[in-house]
């Protein structure tokens, strides 16, 4: 199982100093003078503060030396001042992240039992509840999750009552009640393409001969259903939920806008209107990372539940789905 | 009788196919025999097979009867028919790679019909299915038993598929295409396997019944004790194995013999013209007619009955349903 | 032409599947360009008419829609607004399809560095999730919505050059492509004139699916503040603009625009669906 695991980690490593590189360099993209980008607000521009900034990003040294020099400062945990907040991003991060990932796994809960319920219900029950379910989650895949926000908050925050509308929370059960309509509004998109990859799978597996074997040896179907078909419809399911959840580190970035939650999302979005570049630079990195590592880990287990993959004869290439 | 089916007829609906799939099929088979069931793709062999699981295509609609042990499959309740499809009988299938789930070990396959079924606890399932292994000819079955089925090669997979249909000791076996996809040798060794297995039961005192399907008309005429011949979902012929290779009455199975090479004949292979029934054939006579040699226009017209010959008692009966019967019959001898 | 027409082969069942959802999508987005171009017509005001008196109006005989915050018409806003939500995906899918068709074709007809290049590219990208690459792009040249489009445009360009790339190199194996260079023709020549038009079925019905996904795109980049900006009159824009309105139980002035975007993308996704089907010939 572990044969391809130097290979991935190589392509891991190459993707991730690319994409790094990438959010490094393009200050330069910038027009003008890099430092007066990387030193945020264009208006109080003093000479100390653009030769802090110098310092900081060692300008004056070639581009591959500074972008070493960044990287090393950055995997050591220092990720620069934020000129906005006159602090350590490593620490404006730290303190939000958890927001973050209590939301993405709040949201990852939601889209994987509804999206997989509704994935094996539609597959089993053909029909009307699979045109129901087809029919939901075509609505569902084109709802931008700012406007989910927008419909959620305004049916069951102002009209029922039955969820606050903003802050965080006090307590599990506190935050628990605050965080429902973000990972709701978060997990609406991910629910949809869940639930047709599951669909798909669950009728590819249906139709394959084995499943007519088992039915032939007397089987029971529910014993079909279970050990045959949503086992064999494992490998796609488990592959996507992981691509999806990944992606969704990114669709923080509306959802804790639109719900005014303190994240890592939300602190992306103020860094880009404050023209705050270590902030946005260290946000859109750890992103990246989160990313990376997670679909090149969901890489290495799929081979564990699906023995095809792993021979390659049969592979289930999860096409990467970008959730905005 | 252990199989008995009994004018078996199964229609689509109107307008998904202009013929029946089966008509008027009726076969039969007694403990101990094995029985042969020969045609081309598409005649309803393997139809009539699965009907006997009465796993019928969707939407189907049988009348006839299909007994097993006297009792009628068409119209078991759901806990009988479970229980029929994993005691009474079993069924190979041509592809054993596709009939084992391939995320799963050879393992779980073997063990789960017999937790299920006998209800034997997981660790004499086990030690069963690994002498079950053992007695196929599979060698190092523990191994095999931790293995997937990709590990294996198509010989191997057959044995385990073979091992699997035994293990809950059925009546019954139906073995459709079972050796098709093997190669020669292997092949030569899984019918000793099975010929094997069949003289092991008959020994036992409980003797096991074969329908064993195939496309390949010399080997059902080598391995098996009778013949049926289909075509177009209708049963053209029936013989001993023995007389159908020697003196075929149907039009059709002469074709089929002389369209397949053997050695120490001094005739060319020679195809049967035309091209195979399909289902959107709509035919008010015989259905071989468009590709017979001897057709006459009162064919077109002539609805197929089994015409009776030689001599042979109730299920020995030997029949073809041809028309020109007497005539085929004078001109071949 | 050398097409073969695969929609003459296919069984009329399949051709005319879901003809009602489709017929309706599609008169739908019929009726929101008519809007769109038509808005000084249908409108009832004009949508920067402030009226302070009327804010937060629900629906009156006079606000259909009712207003937002500072009065202004929300019917007349979503029917103006329809300009700038087709206009800019449309712009953004011309800059992507004219880069990642190029970039596809020559990927997949001459291979080399270029294939390597696309696909490295691609890598790199593929890394940045959901909208991060863009906003990177805006966090480096400003905000607006010109800056939006062009981001959009390159991040979506190579995910059109992959789809290019893959349907012509099936398409360069057909034995006509063989027959024009035998001729003499210039692969050039073959691909401008043969090549890339009897792509144009498989990469309409995709374009499509895109130009919705596009939409949302940009709706969710000026609903953050980085698109289109005030006084521009886009829905993504007033949705922002009303979401304040919400919580004091407001919810036309979001909602109304929130359900225009809504509905355009359900809408391109099944016409777009469709359009694959009858012409992608199965790719």
């Amino acid at each position: 199982m572990l044969r391809g695991l130097p290979r991935r980690l190589a392509g891991l490593f190459a993707t991730l100093f690319a994409a790094s590189f990438v959010i490094f360099a393009a200050a330069y993209a910038a027009p003008g003078d890099p430092a007066v980008l990387l030193s945020g607000s264009r208006q109080e521009l003093t000479p100390e503060k653009l030769a802090a900034v110098r310092a900081q990003y060692h300008l004056d040294e070639p581009l591959v030396v500074q972008y070493g020099r960044w990287l090393w400062d950055s995997a050591q945990g220092d990720l620069g001042r934020s000129f906005q907040y006159r602090d350590h991003v490593a620490d404006l991060i730290g303190a939000r992240l958890p927001t973050t990932l209590e939301l993405v796994a709040y949201a990852t809960v939601f889209f994987v039992i509804l999206g997989v319920g509704s994935g094996v219900l539609a597959a089993l029950r053909r029909g009307w509840v699979d045109s129901a379910v087809v029919g939901g989650t075509t609505l569902a895949a084109s709802v931008p999750s700012f406007v989910a926000a927008i419909a959620l908050v305004s049916l069951f925050g102002v009209r029922l009552g039955w969820f606050p509308v903003t802050g965080q929370g006090e307590g599990f059960t506190g935050r628990l009640h605050h965080l429902t309509l973000p990972a709701f509004a978060l997990a609406l998109g991910a629910l949809a393409v869940i639930s047709r990859v599951t669909r798909q799978a669950m009728a590819e597996a249906y139709a394959s001969d084995h499943v007519d074997a088992a039915r032939a040896s007397g089987m029971a179907e529910r014993q079909i259903v279970i050990r045959h078909v949503l086992r064999n419809a494992l490998g796609p399911i488990v592959t996507m939920c992981g691509l999806v959840m990944a992606g969704m580190l990114a669709g923080t970035v509306v959802v804790e806008t639109a719900f005014g939650l303190s994240g890592v999302g939300s602190l992306l979005v103020s860094a880009i209107s404050t023209h705050d570049f270590p902030v946005t630079q260290a946000v859109l990195l750890l992103m990246v990372i989160g990313y990376v590592v997670v679909t090149t880990l969901v890489d290495l287990v799929h081979p564990l539940i699906d023995p095809r993959v792993s021979r390659g004869t049969k592979r289930h290439t999860a096409k990467r789905v970008k959730t905005a | 009788m252990l199989l008995d089916i009994e004018d078996l007829t199964l229609r689509l609906p109107a307008g998904a196919a202009a013929r029946p799939l089966l008509s008027g099929v009726s076969l039969r088979i007694d403990r101990g025999e094995v029985v042969g069931l020969v045609g081309e793709s598409g005649s309803g062999k393997s139809t009539t097979a699965r009907a006997v699981l009465r796993m019928l295509p969707e939407h189907a609609h049988a009348s006839g009867s299909v007994r097993v042990d006297g009792e009628d499959v068409l119209t078991m309740d759901p806990a009988r028919l479970r229980a029929h499809r994993s005691r009474t009988v079993s069924m190979i299938f041509q592809d054993p790679r596709s009939a084992m789930n391939p995320v799963r070990r050879i393992g779980d396959f073997l063990t789960e019909p017999l937790i299920r079924v006998l209800g034997l606890p997981k660790r004499a399932a086990v030690a069963k299915a690994t002498e079950l292994l053992a007695s196929v000819g599979l060698p190092d079955p523990e191994r095999r038993m931790r293995q997937r089925p990709h590990e294996l090669s198509g010989g191997m997979l057959q044995r385990v598929v073979i091992a699997a249909a035994l293990c809950t000791e059925p009546d019954l076996l139906l073995a459709d295409e079972a050796t098709s996809a093997l190669d020669a040798t292997t092949q030569a060794e899984v019918l000793a396997l099975l010929r094997g297995i069949q003289a092991e039961r008959r020994e036992s005192g409980s003797g096991l019944g074969t329908l064993f399907i195939t496309h390949d008309l010399p080997l059902a005429a080598a391995y098996c004790d009778r013949v049926y011949v289909m075509y177009a979902g209708h049963v053209v012929e029936h013989q001993p194995a023995r007389g159908l290779f020697a003196e075929p009455r149907h039009p059709y199975t002469r074709g089929l013999l002389e369209c397949s090479p053997t050695l120490g004949r001094d005739h060319e292979p020679r195809p049967i013209p035309g091209r195979p029934s399909s289902l959107s054939d709509a035919l008010t006579g015989c259905s071989f007619a468009p590709r017979c040699p001897k057709a006459e226009p009162e064919c077109d017209t002539w609805a197929p009955v089994a015409i009776p010959f030689g001599g042979g008692a109730s299920a020995e009966q030997e029949f073809a349903a041809c028309r020109r019967l007497e005539l085929v019959t004078r001109s071949s001898t | 032409m050398t097409t073969v027409t695969a929609g003459a082969l296919v069984p009329v069942t399949i051709r005319d599947r879901r003809p009602l959802q489709v017929i309706v999508a599609g008169g739908f987005l019929a009726l929101v360009v008519v809007a769109a171009v038509c808005a000084p017509l249908l409108a009832p005001h004009a949508p920067d008419a402030v009226d302070l008196s009327a804010s937060l109006a629900g629906t009156t005989s006079q606000h259909p829609l009712g207003t937002d915050a500072s009065g202004q018409d929300l019917l007349s806003r979503v029917l103006y607004g329809a300009r700038s939500s087709l206009l800019a995906p449309l712009a953004l899918l011309a800059l992507a399809a004219v880069l990642g068709i190029t970039m596809g074709t020559v990927a997949a007809w001459r291979g080399g560095w270029v294939d390597t290049l696309l696909s490295r590219v691609t890598d790199v990208m593929y890394a940045f999730p959901g909208l991060l690459f863009v906003v990177l792009v805006i966090a480096v040249f400003g905000d607006g919505l010109t800056t939006s489009i062009l981001a959009l445009g390159l991040a979506y360009a190579p995910t059109i050059a992959r789809y290019t790339r893959s349907v012509a190199l099936a398409e360069r194996s057909q034995p006509y492509i063989d027959a024009y260079r035998v001729q003499g023709m210039s692969g050039a020549r073959i691909c401008v004139r043969h090549l890339v038009p009897n792509l144009s079925g498989a990469l309409i019905g995709y374009l499509v699916v895109l130009f919705g996904e596009g939409l949302m795109s940009l709706a969710t980049l000026s609903y953050l503040g980085f698109g289109a900006g005030s006084p521009s009159i886009d829905w993504g824009l007033m949705v922002q603009e009303g979401q304040d309105a919400v919580v004091q139980g407001a919810l036309l002035p979001a909602l109304v625009p929130g359900t225009a975007i809504a509905a355009v993308v359900v809408a391109f996704n099944i016409v777009g669906v469709w359009v694959s089907d009858r012409l992608g010939h199965g790719r």
